[in-house]
């Protein structure tokens, strides 16, 4: 709310200020990108840097950003979607430009695992450079689940979620769920211990019934949403990105109101995606776009990134510069042992998401 | 009698005409006639992401895909039909609110003094000078569980736990409400200046009581009012995404949202685009009905 009020107050003397820059012909690169996912002074720096003005719009969902891409003509320069299955998609549809490496020199300094895991669907990696990795698992209330469940109650579990005894106890300080079906059954999925990448209709149905026995329960399902929610102590089990619940926490103790907010990545399995960067094929200033990848391999520009928004980077160069507070956080950097319980969401076909999405919208509206 | 029309005359008559229907032509029918297009097309991974209407197959042979596929799916899955009388029921709950609070502010405006009327009709456009979304959003600080409403009612003690009011069907109601509400009260306001106050001092004079000159003049006269605000309330309360996006429960299932997750999650724009043409067709039927009335009430005996 804040933000947005703040926001028009700016817009006033950004409208002045884009007529002046257009007047002077300035070159700009055009950034479409998630929100809260630079740090404050990512974009400043690029452009003292450069001199190419960054212009920055922001999305909470891949399927915003990929219905644009699919309409064509986007205007976008630079795009950050999740590796699998969007960025996958958009390669098989043909939508983005090959990569010049000649101008990417930082590209050997980048984790070899995330590289190979990434040319299974991009060969060669000649369109996506990944830019920060995360976990979906869940974001807590500390306080208000263990007075809901009691002191010692098992915090990394889908249970909170998916046992509805449990969710019954907590749906009075509040439940969320991603509004994101793929992300809700293979959690779904992994808490009943099958494939979460599963498309078998027995297992589907089972997840099915799963969400449906503890619908009542959920608040709503979103996916930025929770992030202010559990700052405010407005609810008390969310289903996030590790990175959003790690804001939340910051938020939280910067507002000081005693809430503490906690991300476990729960002991069943959970989601482990990349965000990648790429280049779409109707960019209208490719060049641009090449010196603002190259930028972000800097590992001081990256880390400083990470800092910012609880993110683990790919840039092995840059762990070392990043804050310690950070690396020990077992939420953004698991440990090995918690590292072989994640899994990687599987590529879909066009049938198959849609009618994974029409079983998620009959699931959501209780039918 | 006038002149015979000369050249200029049936000249001016052309424009006058013609630009009407140019820019119904435009901004209506072609945009209408791409999204007709779009509803027989094959969703396909590609950019646009749907089939192309016709293809050269070589030998000057043209070969020309119609997908009935969307409408068939459309009629089989229920969920549809149900988003869609979801939808019109809502929008229809939603005017009989926006009906019951915007008449008597109507009528009190157009009632008041004259030097009052100016600030009363300020106040009610005076919201649109902020951003609707901005509108919808502060709506969310209000209602949320750690919100103004639910603290104030704390503070006060009327209630001792914080009330569920977003995220339900009632916020839902409570934005529609208060977002439509000018549009309901405009029209009415329009109508009732234009009554003949005579009439009621005629009504008093031969002894009716002013509750009842209200129900046998006031109200008859400005029936034509009412139907022209409950149109502008409830055509585009029934394709609304924003409002239940934001306050909404998962829950509610309204046609906008359908279109939504169609459009962007499944990138199935046939199916979204037949949906749209449903939902016009569907809008269509209710606007004649209305446009009929009106015609009668104005034609009608005076």
């Amino acid at each position: 709310m804040h933000r947005i009020l703040s926001g028009v107050r700016l817009l006033i003397p950004l409208c002045l200020l884009s007529v002046i820059a257009v007047g002077h012909a300035e070159e700009q690169v055009h950034l479409y990108n998630w929100s809260d996912y630079f740090a404050e002074d990512t974009l400043s720096g690029f452009q003292e840097r450069t001199g190419i003005r960054p212009v920055l719009d922001v999305y909470d969902a891949n399927d915003v950003l990929e219905a644009k891409l699919f309409a064509g003509s986007s205007g976008y320069d630079l795009i950050f979607p999740t590796a699998r299955p969007f960025a996958a998609r958009h390669i098989k549809a043909g939508l983005y430009l090959p990569l010049d490496k000649s101008k990417l020199p930082g590209l050997d300094k980048l984790d070899s695992d995330i590289m190979t895991s990434l040319a299974a669907i991009d060969p060669d990696n000649a369109h996506l450079v990944p830019y920060m990795w995360g976990t979906s698992g869940l974001g807590l209330n500390l306080e208000k689940v263990k007075a809901a469940l009691g002191e010692d109650a098992e915090l990394d579990t889908w249970g909170l979620i998916f046992d509805p005894e449990k969710a019954a106890k907590l749906a009075g300080c509040g439940i969320s769920l991603l509004d994101d079906p793929t992300e809700v059954f293979s959690a779904a999925l992994v808490y009943l211990g099958k494939d979460p990448n599963s498309l078998d209709k027995a297992d589907l149905d089972a997840a099915a019934a799963l969400i449906k026995a503890v619908h009542p329960h959920i608040r709503y399902f979103h996916s930025s949403q929770y992030i202010s929610d559990l700052a405010n102590g407005d609810l008390c089990v969310a289903h996030g990105y590790s990175g959003d619940v790690l804001q939340a926490r910051e938020r939280a103790e910067e507002a000081g109101k005693g809430v503490e907010v906690g991300y476990r990545i729960p002991r069943e399995g959970a989601a482990l995606w990349t965000d990648v960067m790429a280049i779409p094929k109707d960019a209208p200033n490719p060049t641009a776009a090449h010196a603002f990848i190259a930028y972000l391999l800097d590992p001081k520009v990256i880390a400083a990134a990470s800092d910012y928004v609880f993110y683990a980077n790919p840039n092995l160069a840059a762990t070392p510069l990043i804050d310690g507070d950070l690396r020990g956080n077992p939420g953004i950097y698991p440990p090995a042992e918690v590292k072989q319980r994640l899994f990687v969401p599987a590529e879909r076909g066009d049938a198959e998401i849609r009618n994974l999405n029409r079983l998620w919208t009959r699931l959501k509206t209780n039918r | 009698m006038t002149a015979p029309p000369t050249h200029s005359h049936r000249l001016s008559r052309l424009v006058n005409i013609g630009i009407p229907y140019l820019w119904l032509g435009l901004f209506f029918l072609l945009p209408f006639a791409i999204v007709l297009r779009i509803t027989i097309a094959e969703p396909a991974l590609a950019q646009p992401p749907y089939t192309a209407l016709w293809e050269w197959v070589g030998d000057g042979m043209l070969q020309i895909q119609v997908n009935l596929q969307n409408f068939i799916l459309i009629w089989e899955d229920d969920i549809y039909l149900a988003a869609l009388l979801n939808s019109l029921w809502v929008a229809f709950i939603c005017t009989v609110f926006c009906l019951l609070l915007g008449y008597p502010m109507a009528y009190a405006i157009a009632t008041a003094p004259e030097r009052r009327r100016m600030i009363l009709l300020m106040l009610i456009i005076l919201p649109f000078w902020t951003s609707f979304l901005i509108r919808v959003y502060a709506w969310i600080g209000i209602l949320k569980t750690n919100g103004l409403l639910n603290n104030f009612l704390l503070w006060t003690g009327l209630i001792d736990t914080p009330l569920h009011i977003l995220h339900t069907q009632s916020a839902v109601y409570i934005g529609v409400v208060y977002s439509y509400l000018p549009f309901m009260i405009l029209p009415l306001y329009a109508n009732l200046t234009r009554l003949d106050p005579t009439l009621l001092e005629a009504a008093a004079d031969l002894g009716c009581r002013p509750f009842r000159a209200f129900l046998r003049v006031t109200l008859p006269l400005s029936m034509a009012g009412i139907v022209a605000g409950s149109m502008l309330v409830f055509i585009p309360v029934v394709g609304e995404f924003v409002i239940p996006d934001l306050l909404g429960s998962p829950g509610s299932l309204m046609v906008g949202k359908l279109l939504w997750t169609e459009f962007f999650s499944n990138k199935d724009w046939p199916l979204a685009a037949s949906l749209a043409i449903l939902l016009l067709a569907l809008l269509v039927v209710p606007f004649v009905l209305m446009q009929r009335l009106q015609t009668r009430i104005e034609e009608g005996p005076a």
